[in-house]
């Protein structure tokens, strides 16, 4: 079994999906993502990423969400990885 | 009784509120186009009801301005009040979230299923009675631009009830998690060519692109159609019908008189010189009917189509960063862009800025940096002549506008949050909609503008003739010729900019002002304060003590950035 990886929604590749696995911040900034839908347990996928720190785009449900770079970097996520046959 | 919208931003309460009230409010689609309440009466069962339009907000924990508007509001509420409680059916999961915190309050409250047909092509599909039952409240599907539901919804009014509706120890998101697997179905389906648009809007190389061509084409529309228009309509109608009898009403006054002065103002060789006369029917009406009119209806004609596209929020996006430089994050590009019509609904439109620091700076870069179209117009009137003014004129402003937001963002206390915004898919603008809003622009500019422009010229005449201007002149003349390098009479327009910065502008035509002091000038005119239209608004938005600063900054940067321009343009073309 592989290990599950954890990364900021920031470093995520463009195109993959992942699960939320967590918000590292403070309450303001969990109750702000939870209100626009990234909150733990849900699917997101990563639309665009600006250069130089610029925000992060992800689809979650039928809605994208623009996410400045910093706060992106503390919602941590899980990528999900295609099955691999056994 | 009341009936009190409340639902997310963006999910179109202001299109509903006009459906309901039959009023008229500005309607975008971008998160933040309204800011503060308004007020409309509708008309239920023989009844007059008045509706209330919140901002929008995604919770009822209080992170903005414009969600402690609602928090205020709702704290208020009568016992007989209704809540309407407005969703985006495209997005039932997250809004629910909101809607169960309202359901806690134990309101009388009905839900509006918006966007309903959108829902259906995007392959979402909601079980509306199924949802009732499980809220406890009505919930009706809508179409709110094209007017669709709307009577069931009115008739449903009534049915509205405080919901029994129960967490039992659940996590409000759980809670959401279980109805939305019970109501909804999701139907796969390919994207659209408005979706990869959309989406390509986003990505930095395709999405700059993008921006270039849409910001360099409106540029270019709104050039071309304002042009077009004076030429082609507004000028041959006023030197066909209005000059004759203009003139007629010249001669039968014997050509002088005061009167003839305040009316008609000087003629040059028997000739109403409409950019000079400065008479109340001559250059009083030209002005704001001939020349900055076709200017608004096309900037606003262009605006009206970005707003309605959804285009700004990717705009904010791709800005962010640039945007950050200067304090702001992405969304500070809506005020200053709604500013380029007019300074007053860009203020306004600040309050979308989280923290009281970037609507500090917002306001400031705005009210400092940022010329209004009728302006915008009289400057392309006046320097147009010389080939290089422009680029140099509006170069300046831009080199300015960075420099300020520079300084502030480094000297002000305090950090700029990160943007967090919705980004809202293509739809296409509504001609109907388009063309209500560029209707309720044109009728503000004729209502509010033209009346202070006709004012202006009046006073302009009045400090004249009374040597007002004169006195000022020499009073101003170390700082204004010793600093600026402009003549003693351009302090005329600079006090009558106080209250009119285009007509500031129009004052500048007759001194027929060679280039250096023309561009320093049309510069000095933007920065150094703003008009009696934006100050009010200013000083509510800001506090008196911010407005203080504001005001320093302006007088600051405007005697600096000039006295620097003058001595640049003197140093290179002499």
């Amino acid at each position: 079994m592989k290990p599950a990886h954890f990364l900021g929604l920031g470093n995520l590749p463009l195109g993959t999906r992942a699960k939320v696995s967590g918000v590292a911040g403070g309450h303001g900034v969990v109750r702000r993502l939870e209100a626009m839908g990234i909150r733990p347990g849900v699917i997101v996928e990563k639309i665009s990423g600006q250069p130089f720190g610029g925000p992060v785009v992800v689809q979650v449900g039928r809605a994208r969400v623009a996410v400045g770079f910093g706060m992106a970097q503390k919602v941590m996520v899980e990528p999900m990885i295609a099955e691999e046959p056994a | 009784m009341r009936l009190i919208m409340v639902g997310h931003p963006n999910v179109g309460k202001s299109a509903l509120f006009n459906r309901l009230t039959g009023a008229r409010v500005v309607v975008s689609n971008y998160p933040g186009t309204t800011v503060e309440f308004t007020r409309g009466v509708m008309r239920l069962v023989g009844r007059r009801v008045e509706v209330l339009d919140f901002p929008g907000t995604y919770s009822l924990d209080s992170s903005c301005k414009a969600e402690e508007v609602v928090l205020a509001g709702l704290e208020e509420m009568a016992p007989d009040d209704v809540l309407l409680n407005v969703v985006d059916s495209t997005n039932l999961e997250r809004n629910l979230g909101l809607t169960l915190q309202l359901l806690s309050l134990r309101r009388p409250m009905l839900v509006a299923l918006n966007f309903w047909d959108e829902a259906q092509h995007t392959g979402v599909s909601i079980d509306a009675p199924a949802l009732e039952q499980r809220l406890g409240v009505p919930c009706v599907p809508v179409v709110a631009v094209a007017g669709l539901g709307i009577r069931t919804l009115v008739e449903r009014i009534r049915e509205s009830r405080p919901s029994t509706y129960l967490l039992n120890g659940r996590c409000r998101w759980e809670a959401v998690g279980e109805i939305v697997r019970e109501v909804q179905t999701l139907r796969h389906r390919h994207h659209t060519w408005r979706e990869r648009l959309g989406d390509a809007s986003l990505q930095p190389f395709t999405g700059a692109a993008i921006a270039v061509v849409v910001l360099g084409g409106s540029m270019a529309v709104v050039h071309w159609v304002g042009e077009g228009l004076i030429e082609g309509v507004c000028e041959p109608l006023f030197v066909r019908m209005w000059t004759p009898a203009v003139l007629w009403l010249s001669t039968h006054w014997g050509n002088e008189g005061w009167l003839h002065d305040v009316l008609i103002g000087t003629l040059t060789g028997g000739e109403i010189n409409y950019g000079e006369s400065f008479g109340l029917l001559t250059t009083g009406l030209y002005v704001p009917l001939a020349v900055i009119l076709p200017y608004v209806f096309a900037f606003y004609s262009v605006l009206a189509v970005l707003e309605d596209s959804g285009y700004l929020p990717r705009l904010a996006v791709l800005a962010d960063r640039l945007m950050h430089t200067v304090g702001l994050h992405g969304m500070g590009v809506i005020p200053m862009l709604l500013g380029m019509g007019c300074n007053v609904p860009g203020a306004l439109s600040c309050r979308i800025m989280e923290s009281e620091r970037e609507r500090f700076i917002a306001s400031a870069l705005l009210a400092i940096g940022v010329p209004c179209m009728a302006q915008t117009a009289m400057i392309v009137g006046l320097a147009g002549r010389y080939p290089l003014a422009l680029p140099i004129i509006f170069g300046s402003l831009v080199i300015i506008w960075f420099a300020l937001g520079l300084l502030m963002n480094r000297f002000l206390p305090g950090e700029s949050p990160e943007i967090l915004v919705d980004v809202p898919p293509y739809r296409r603008p509504r001609v109907r909609s388009l063309a209500k809003k560029v209707g309720m622009h044109l009728t503000w500019y004729l209502r509010e503008a033209v009346p202070f422009v006709l004012l202006g010229v009046l006073l302009a005449n009045l400090l004249y003739h009374l040597g007002v201007i004169a006195f000022a002149g020499r009073l101003a003349a170390p700082v204004v010729g010793g600093v600026l390098g402009l003549p003693a009479e351009s302090v005329g327009g600079l006090l009558i900019g106080l209250l009119r910065k285009d007509l500031a502008v129009g004052m500048l035509a007759p001194l027929d002002l060679p280039f250096r002091q023309t561009v320093v000038a049309c510069v000095v005119l933007v920065l150094y304060f703003p008009c009696v239209a934006t100050l009010p608004v200013l000083l509510k938005e800001l506090g008196s003590r911010q407005m203080l600063l504001a005001a320093a900054i302006m007088i600051g940067t405007a005697l600096a950035a000039g006295g620097i321009l003058n001595l640049a343009l003197w140093a290179t073309v002499g």
